[in-house]
């Protein structure tokens, strides 16, 4: 798949962690009303940082380089982060469901965005390919 | 596949506060439902809900509804001689339910499922939209 990889570039990662995001994001407007539950997010730029420092590592190794097994956390699990709630409530839970819904909006769009890059890039080879 | 437990996860919370609309239906419905006996009155019912860990993701959470417990609050004594369900002395019991209360949890309930209806359909249609890429 490093092939494929290189084509698509840092979307198809993008689209992964935006993915996880919004799991996050998900999870805090479900228990909007669960006492003692704290609102998380994922970092995006600790991501960011992680993937860039190991891609020099993913190229000297491309089969290591490959999706891990479920396609999950690795990288996204350590740059998961508690929210600081703007205001507190008596019961323990920290989800502000604006800022939550907020949130899952731009992470909605970020995927979007990616998305669009790959279906893009998609089409430009399917012309490269079939010259129409 | 992981794009589908965004669905579990909004789906739990749709379930969760379904619960909890039934409860406050159940409480307004029996709010003058009164009786001869302070032990045998119908009592407020209240869901308790649990953040719950969804399989093979350490950063995301469903919610559960751990049961529904019955509130500990004393029942309001009227007096009503006429009243046939009155006991020795005249009195009957009914619960003591306070409405105002139990419309806002019902509105704070549906905002609560309508912020997550808005999260599965924003899901769908990202779904949706992977589905179709290159076509």
């Amino acid at each position: 798949m490093a092939g494929l990889d290189s084509l698509f570039g840092i979307h198809a990662e993008a689209l992964r962690v935006q993915q996880q995001r919004m799991n996050t994001l998900a999870s805090n407007i479900a228990n909007a009303d669960t006492p003692g539950y704290k609102a998380r997010d994922i970092d995006f730029t600790k991501v960011l940082e992680r993937a860039v420092s190991d891609a020099s590592a993913v190229d000297a190794a491309p089969v290591a380089g490959d999706m891990p097994p479920g396609g999950d956390d690795t990288g996204v699990a350590a740059a998961t982060v508690y929210r600081v709630p703007v205001q507190p409530s008596v019961d323990g839970n920290t989800v502000d469901v604006q800022v939550e819904q907020a949130a899952f909006a731009d992470s909605a769009m970020h995927y979007q965005a990616s998305l669009s890059f790959i279906d893009n890039r998609l089409r430009s080879l399917m012309t490269a390919i079939t010259g129409s | 596949m992981s794009s589908f437990r965004i669905f579990d996860i909004a789906g739990s919370a749709l379930s969760a506060q379904s619960v909890r609309l039934n409860t406050v239906a159940s409480n307004m419905a029996n709010a003058d439902a009164v009786s001869g006996d302070p032990n045998k009155v119908y009592r407020e019912r209240l869901p308790v809900f649990q953040a719950a860990p969804v399989a093979g993701s350490a950063d995301s959470a469903a919610v559960k509804v751990l049961g529904v417990v019955e509130s500990s609050a004393p029942p309001d004594k009227r007096y009503e001689p006429g009243n046939p369900l009155a006991d020795g002395q005249g009195y009957v019991y009914a619960p003591n339910i306070n409405s105002v209360e139990q419309m806002v949890n019902m509105i704070s309930a549906s905002r609560a499922y309508q912020g997550s209806v808005e999260v599965m359909n924003t899901a769908k249609s990202l779904a949706l939209q992977t589905l179709n890429i290159g076509k």
